[in-house]
């Protein structure tokens, strides 16, 4: 355990500001306000202060104050994650790496690009486009979330199938280790000499280190894209068309199903002319040379033709692609316009699953009397289900949580997991328990002490106490 | 499974090392020499789940790379990284300590990259379960890709997850005589357009492309290479002229884009540019070339095997090494020695 900070308050923002442009040490409560919390916003917390370091100097010096003291860090890229990853710790300086924002080097003949950790996924491939390159991973927050929350997260996107994770686009990083070391892991190459620390530090959820810096593989941009979208009367008739088109040998670039209410709340939001009488829609993206996209797409469509669809329509052009996949990309903020608030799951299934788990969600939808809406990245079996809630009817947060909760057990049941790109921050901290057992929490632990022995990175985060295991199986029964 | 947690929980209480085992199809190459109590895992085999349409295959770890490939064969699938196997004996549990790929690696991925899941025994003996079978996962820290690569220095793996794809309906190869530099801007200009490549080396003066697809107009006219399955196994198991005799050979992990290295040296290019073979020289010169270029140079082959055979980490990066090592292994039994000296 981290020793008590031995540093008061008022001092401690003083050393900073030594370290800090002034005006970038924020102590005020009002000022610190739009830090509280992240894109879960259910789940908030006022920092005792933060910091905006403009440089990578300035970071390990802020690392090595708190470090000396004790003081407890948690690292924050643009706040959009969904897991109260970002949460800031009452007693600990909140570290924003906003300030760093540029992107440092293109290189078009090795397709890379080393990027500061708050430059948005979008930029880069913005910044790449010019030379016939993006970057692959597509989380729905592309626009404003961070490539260092990215690799914190290790997230993902519409096109992971294809394409793959956060994990398998990033070659190398720069990062700074609790004690204020810079450390450099990966490289140009496409392995690293020793350990894959790569593979250990995408996804640890700013609990190892602070990337300051990274180096992503550009893909080259498909000379052109195609979408098919289907809509089907049953969910289980979408379902086995997914399992049929991979039986076929096709990797889509994109694979994604909504279930009705889903499908009404993006039409009546981007009017993308989705059938609204359907109870499950598929959007099947192929993307490639010409010839290549033409031998796909005719594939896909023969396949989807024999699944008894409702209905079944191929984009003609590049502005009818993006009207199709602006239905599926705004279907979160769509279900906000139709509900006070809802709550947004991240378990991952066996495909084969869906159907199974989709009735049982919708069990249990009527036992907690809160609607949902699902959104699915079928092609790898990441289920995300919208609980459609009121904040301001007493109780329903805490009714919402539960429902969430059983539905990541109810993933984990299925062969899955209880969460697929969003971490587990400290949202699902408690499911922990459903998912492991108290060798692998201790393992976990194990690990975090190589690299943060005093534990002052993003405490409480990722794994939970065994303590709380304990108190999470007494709870549910005993029943893991 | 029993008598080799026995076995763990007996050296990890005497101190005493273990060489952990598989098919030794890998035996001598690759890693130090290191000694210790046989630890042989080529007894816990078979295909545990396969299910094509999940495109996940669960496997343990002594099961042979054979018998794996010929069942993702019967379902028209593959492993996308194509494994060099060097030897019959190859089993899943060495593929991935060693995170070996085939030619495929730049755009197939690697075996690290497939990983979904594994089981496995830490130097406590107790058996742990990270991952899964699904695609995506980020509950816990990532310590199944770990393991790729990791020699076996951090647990024995028991049991496998990995990603499986569909096999290529059909490829085609092109070559032609170009030199060193020539191909190495080839390669790169190649992979940074929408091509279907899939696979891109120079050897012996020529250059040879192949495509998983519809190759490129432009490139409709090129000369055709016959029995271009045998020269891209061949080149996969180091079967080709240049592997062959004693001299050291070392493996260069660089940026495609890195010039011909050690000016004359005899080099054979593969991964599109991103892994260079050279044969001769020493650990000094070798790694400094390797890190100009970016990338690191390990002794894949030959050459004195008790001294270093990869270029070490800085002090603060090699610290975390050693501190990671014990976070799985306090009693320091797995290979030891095997990836470095000092570990």
């Amino acid at each position: 355990m981290a020793p008590a900070s031995a540093i008061d308050r008022g001092r401690l923002a003083e050393e900073l500001r030594r370290i800090v442009d002034p005006r970038f040490v924020i102590a005020d409560a009002e000022t610190a306000k739009p830090y509280e919390c992240d894109g879960l916003a259910i789940i908030s917390q006022q920092p005792m202060m933060v910091v905006l370091p403009g440089t990578v100097d300035e970071v390990r010096a802020v690392v090595r104050l708190c470090h000396r003291h004790g003081v407890k860090l948690v690292a924050r890229g643009a706040g959009t994650g969904l897991s109260a990853g970002a949460t800031p710790h009452p007693e600990g300086v909140l570290l924003s790496l906003a300030r760093l924002d540029r992107v440092l080097e293109l290189d078009k003949a090795a397709r890379t690009a080393r990027v500061q950790p708050g430059v948005t996924n979008l930029a880069i491939s913005q910044a790449a486009k010019p030379l016939g390159l993006y970057y692959g991973p597509d989380p729905s927050s592309q626009i404003a979330c961070t490539i260092g929350g990215n690799v914190a997260e290790n997230s993902g996107g519409v096109h992971c199938l294809k394409y793959g994770l956060t994990v398998h686009n990033v070659m190398a990083v720069e990062l700074v280790t609790v004690d204020g070391e810079l450390v450099s892991l990966g490289g140009l190459g496409l392995d690293s000499a020793g350990y894959d620390m790569m593979a250990l530090i995408t996804g640890s959820e700013g609990l190892l280190g602070i990337v300051v810096e990274a180096t992503v593989k550009l893909l080259p941009l498909p000379e052109v894209a195609q979408v098919v979208v289907a809509g089907y009367a049953t969910l289980r008739q979408a379902g086995d068309a997914v399992q049929q088109i991979i039986a076929e040998g096709i990797i889509p670039a994109g694979l994604e199903m909504m279930d009705g209410p889903a499908i009404r709340a993006a039409e009546a939001f981007a009017q993308a002319g989705y059938p609204t009488e359907a109870a499950a829609l598929l959007l099947c993206e192929v993307d490639g040379s010409r010839e290549e996209v033409a031998d796909q797409l005719a594939r896909v469509e023969a396949v989807m033709g024999r699944t008894a669809p409702i209905s079944l329509r191929v984009s003609r052009n590049e502005a009818e692609r993006q009207l199709l996949w602006k239905g599926r990309k705004s279907a979160f903020p769509a279900v906000g316009r139709i509900s006070p608030d809802y709550y947004c799951m991240d378990g991952t299934i066996p495909r084969a699953e869906l159907s199974n788990v989709l009735e049982h969600i919708a069990a249990l939808s009527e036992e907690y009397g809160l609607a949902v809406a699902n959104v699915f990245h079928a092609g790898d079996g990441n289920l995300h289900p919208l609980i459609l809630f009121d904040a301001g009817v007493p109780g329903q947060i805490e009714k919402t949580e539960e429902f969430g909760g059983r539905i990541l057990e109810l993933c984990v049941e299925a062969g899955g997991c209880i969460t697929g790109e969003h971490g587990v921050g400290l949202e699902k901290i408690r499911q922990m328990a459903a998912q492991f057992g108290d060798d692998e929490i201790t393992q976990f632990h194990a690990v975090k002490a190589a690299f943060d022995p005093a534990g002052t990175l993003n405490p409480g985060k990722g794994v939970p106490l065994l303590r709380q295991c304990q108190e999470y199986r007494a709870l549910r029964g005993g029943g893991f | 499974m029993r008598h080799i947690i026995d076995q763990i929980r007996t050296a990890a209480e005497a101190r005493r090392p273990l060489d952990i085992r598989g098919g030794g199809s890998k035996a001598g190459i690759l890693g130090r020499a290191a000694t210790g109590e046989a630890l042989d895992i080529t007894g816990h085999r078979g295909i545990v789940t396969y299910r094509p349409s999940e495109l996940v295959l669960t496997a343990r770890a002594g099961t042979p790379l054979t018998e794996i490939e010929a069942a993702l064969a019967e379902n028209d699938q593959a492993l996308s990284f194509e494994p060099p196997h060097f030897g019959t004996g190859a089993t899943l549990g060495g593929t991935l300590a060693c995170n070996l790929s085939g030619p495929a690696r730049p755009w197939g991925g690697s075996f690290r990259d497939m990983v979904l899941g594994v089981r496995l025994i830490n130097g406590k003996g107790e058996y742990l379960r990270f991952g899964g079978q699904v695609m995506k996962n980020v509950a816990g820290y990532d310590l199944s890709r770990l393991q790729a690569g990791a020699l076996g220095t951090l647990g024995v793996v028991g049991e496998i997850s990995l990603k499986v794809l569909p096999a290529p309906r059909s490829t085609l190869t092109l070559t032609e005589a170009v030199d060193q530099a020539g191909a190495i801007r080839r390669m790169n200009e190649l992979a940074g357009r929408p091509v279907p490549l899939s696979a891109a080396a120079w050897v012996d003066g020529r250059l040879y492309l192949r495509f998983s697809g519809p190759v490129p107009a432009e490139l409709a006219g090129g000369k055709v290479l016959d029995g271009s399955d045998a020269f891209w196994a061949d080149l996969r198991e180091q079967r080709l002229a240049f592997f062959a005799g004693d001299e050291p050979l070392w493996r260069l992990s660089v940026a495609s884009t890195a010039p011909p290295l050690l000016n004359g040296a005899a080099t054979l290019i593969d991964w599109g540019g991103s892994q260079r073979w050279i044969r001769g020289g020493d650990l000094a010169t070798m790694a400094a070339a390797a890190s100009a270029a970016g990338g690191h140079a390990t002794l894949f082959k030959g050459g004195d095997r008790t001294a270093e055979v990869r270029q070490s980490p800085p002090p603060a990066l090699a610290a975390l090494h050693q501190r990671l090592k014990a976070s799985f292994d306090p009693a320091g039994i797995f290979n030891p020695g095997r990836l470095y000296g000092w570990m």
